[in-house]
């Protein structure tokens, strides 16, 4: 097969990629068993590149390949036909630059457009439509939801979003700053503004100092361990299990007030920086989360145990929602959701660095169902625990380094650069083109959200309607990390 | 009837809903661990309400906007006739628990077909719930109150605890079995957990919530103030099984007061303790009402035709 390849956080000449004929290039992408990280498109002059980045997840490489379209025969014989996991990425492709996929079976808008959507119709009698959103009650983002149901049952649900589109990836190009990446998805600051941090730092060949790594993973462990908490209780809260709902409530401000005293903001937001971090923790600051740690792992381990022993919760969470790990493999469902289903993805292992070295994979049971999704965030917050633990201790043997090293402006010149993070949503993907004067070309986010959503809709089918915010909030997936 | 206990009557119909979810609502702070609202919050909630205006949506006929009123007027009729304080009724008269009945069917056949005057997609999901859950304890509610009255030969819907007196250890068993019939409609009818979830936001899941989605201002005070007024009544069956009808008019308020604020303490502690049933699973819960009822009228025929 015809690729390059490159590891996380690394760089490669534009010319090195090997730039196929589109039928070849069209065709190795439909059969091969590795799941595509990304797929993009790049003005290209007179023709507009198409990059497809695969993950061989047991080498911990990234496999890159190219093809030209012609800017005057905008189309080519879809991908998705053939491999299900390109339908979103495809989709995209013609929103962005009209490509068409030909023969591509849903080819239907992706974030624009929302009045020409076309959507589903199932008719009989006793058939109905509920629509739900774009405006919600409560506090959440837009997105509109549209179910087939049939009496109470679902027999389909159709997501379309799209509504906080605000052309990131552009402004990403024309003005590449800490403050914008870490305002794409608020819940993911950490994550967002690592994953770009260390795309700068690649292309400009500045190396951060140990220290400020360890302090981005312990933000981004933290990161984890405070939205897992706010979703055990948000689930617990769908099913009316007030004490559980409560109780996360309350620890999980914990967390978050301990990320203040880091860096000032609850969200870590402004903590992180090309060249390193902003804030250094001090012997003082490590002692309160270790503190802090101890008590909330006893509040949530007592608590998720009691959740978890309540018949009534039980019954809500066993079989809801199932979406079965081969569903799962087909749309290329990652991270957490992925983990949820049996399909063992994680980033943090998969593309080890010498950080994440003496951590191991712990196995997980999944069921595939609601309460794998409670079950699987339990266990990553002790994993998470457990690790920033280790983490502070690592910490104080590099206690003289610096936290900020000065970043090189220049980028190096036509390159490509990746950097994957798990964020706590799963596998977060930032990918990065610079034009021969060094300067940024093309910018391109894949948020775990863009492949999971699907997931969701699966999960719904001949299930409930009522059953639909407990399988929403189990995969509580991103809008804004969606609509870009 | 004297008029102290009809002045009292007239007062616990119309004042105590307010109190009692009131109590609620305490009750489920306290579990929290926090301090909740004050007790007369529900009460300054519905003044709040009544100085608001109401948005009514184009797509809806005079149904919804007379509604409200008919499902306030219906159930404070209906209370008029059940027992409350002191066993007595405010209205005693031969055959009223029919008329009890009615009177509330009635009142939610308003709600209904105003939930589905408003072409929502929502509101017509949750008045098909709330109607599938009321067909199913309607008629176990009649077989109970039927059997009691059959046996006490007391058509007034008044003095339910004599049935100890005629039907002796028959009378008792029942009552308990009566007791749990009605907690369980009350749970159902007043949507309090694990049938809904009176404190959600999800629209998906509700039942009751949801069939008063569009009402706001006077419409919406009304019709939560309808619904907190069948609480007591329920709540008031309940005790009025309960309390002997030997006791003097004094005790008898005071145990009266203090079950109803116990039946709300009651309330509050299931909704912090369990989790809500799926929606499939609330038809088994509500049929445990219907097999009670099936036990009742066995136990009714045993009694009087012996085996």
């Amino acid at each position: 097969m015809n690729y390059c390849t490159i590891g996380n956080n690394q760089k490669i000449n534009i010319s090195d990629i090997p730039t196929l004929n589109c039928e070849i290039f069209r065709e190795q992408l439909a059969i091969t068993n590795l799941r595509p990280l990304s797929y993009f498109g790049c003005d290209w002059g007179e023709k507009i590149k198409i990059f497809a980045l695969l993950a061989d997840d047991e080498k911990n490489q990234i496999l890159i390949s190219s093809t030209d379209i012609d800017k005057n025969h905008k189309e080519y014989n879809s991908i998705t036909q053939d491999n299900s996991q390109y339908h979103m990425f495809e989709r995209e492709l013609y929103e962005q630059f009209d490509i068409k996929p030909l023969n591509h079976p849903w080819l239907k808008p992706v974030r624009k457009n929302q009045d020409k959507y076309e959507f589903f119709k199932m008719q009989g009698e006793q058939t109905h439509e509920v629509a739900v959103g774009p405006i919600h009650a409560g506090v959440i983002e837009p997105g509109h939801f549209r179910f087939l149901c049939q009496g109470e049952k679902v027999y389909n649900l159709e997501i379309m979003l799209g509504y906080q589109h605000r052309g990131v990836e552009d402004l990403m190009v024309q003005n590449p700053t800490n403050q914008l990446a870490e305002s794409i998805c608020g819940d993911s600051v950490v994550a967002y503004n690592s994953a770009f941090s260390q795309i700068m730092e690649t292309l400009s060949d500045t190396k951060i100092t140990k220290k400020a790594q360890i302090i981005r993973r312990i933000a981004l462990e933290a990161e984890r361990i405070a939205i897992h908490i706010g979703d055990l209780g948000a689930i617990l809260g769908d099913i009316a299990y007030m004490m559980g709902k409560d109780v996360f409530g309350v620890t999980r401000t914990l967390v978050i007030n301990t990320m203040l005293e880091i860096s000032g903001s609850r969200f870590a937001r402004g903590l992180i920086t090309t060249g390193g971090v902003n804030y250094d923790i001090n012997a003082e600051i490590s002692n309160k989360i270790l503190n802090m740690l101890e008590e909330v792992k006893k509040i949530v381990k007592k608590m998720a145990k009691t959740a978890l022993s309540s018949a009534t919760v039980m019954s809500r969470f066993e079989k809801t929602g199932t979406v079965s790990t081969e569903t799962a493999q087909e749309l290329n469902l990652v991270g957490l959701m992925g983990r949820a289903c049996g399909i063992e993805l994680d980033t943090r292992f998969d593309f080890k660095d010498e950080l994440y070295k003496d951590f191991e994979r712990k196995p997980f049971r999944a069921t595939n169902d609601a309460s794998s999704r409670f079950r699987i965030r339990y266990k990553e917050i002790k994993e998470s625990i457990s690790f920033i633990k280790k983490l502070l201790v690592k910490l104080k043997e590099v206690e003289d380094e610096d936290i900020l090293v000065e970043a090189n402006e220049n980028l190096s010149p036509d390159s490509l650069c990746v950097s994957i993070v798990e964020s706590w949503r799963g596998e977060l993907v930032h990918c990065a083109i610079t034009d021969s004067n060094g300067k940024l070309k093309r910018y391109k986010i894949k948020d775990p959200s863009f492949n999971n959503w699907w997931g969701l809709s699966m999960a719904l089918r001949n299930n409930a309607i009522s059953d639909f915010p407990l399988c929403n909030k189990g995969f509580d997936l991103s809008y804004c990390g969606f609509d870009l | 009837m004297d008029k102290i206990s009809l002045i009292l009557n007239i007062i616990i119909l119309l004042i105590s809903p307010f109190f009692v979810i009131g109590i609620i609502k305490k009750t489920k702070a306290f579990f929290a661990g926090r301090k909740g609202v004050s007790i007369f919050q529900p009460l300054y909630d519905f003044i709040k309400l009544l100085k608001k205006g109401s948005v009514i949506s184009n797509s809806t006929s005079f149904i919804y906007r007379i509604a409200p009123v008919v499902v306030f007027i219906t159930t404070v009729t209906a209370g008029l006739f059940a027992p409350l304080c002191a066993n007595c009724s405010i209205i005693g008269t031969c055959g009223a628990f029919v008329i009890f009945c009615y009177i509330l069917g009635l009142s939610k056949f308003f709600a209904l077909i105003s939930a589905m005057d408003c072409a929502s997609s929502f509101e017509g999901m949750g008045a098909s719930r709330e109607a599938c859950f009321t067909t199913i304890v309607e008629p176990a509610f009649f077989i109970i109150l039927a059997s009691i009255i059959a046996l006490s030969s007391n058509s007034t819907f008044q003095n339910l605890n004599s049935i100890v007196e005629y039907a002796g250890n028959f009378g008792v068993l029942i009552i308990v079995l009566a007791v749990i019939s009605i907690f369980i409609m009350l749970l159902t009818e007043c949507s309090r957990v694990p049938v809904d979830d009176p404190t959600t936001h999800l629209e998906l899941t509700m039942i009751h919530e949801v069939m008063i989605l569009d009402n706001s201002g006077v419409d919406l005070a009304l019709l939560t103030y309808s619904a907190g007024i069948k609480m007591v009544i329920l709540a008031s069956l309940i005790i009025n099984l309960i309390l002997p009808s030997s006791l003097d008019f004094t005790a008898s308020c005071v145990a009266y007061f203090i079950l109803l604020g116990l039946i709300g303490v009651i309330i509050g502690t299931i909704e912090s303790a369990i989790a809500r049933f799926r929606m499939s699973h609330v038809f088994e819960f509500v049929f445990l009402m219907s097999s009670f009822a099936l036990v009742i009228a066995s136990l009714t025929a045993v009694k009087i035709y012996g085996v």
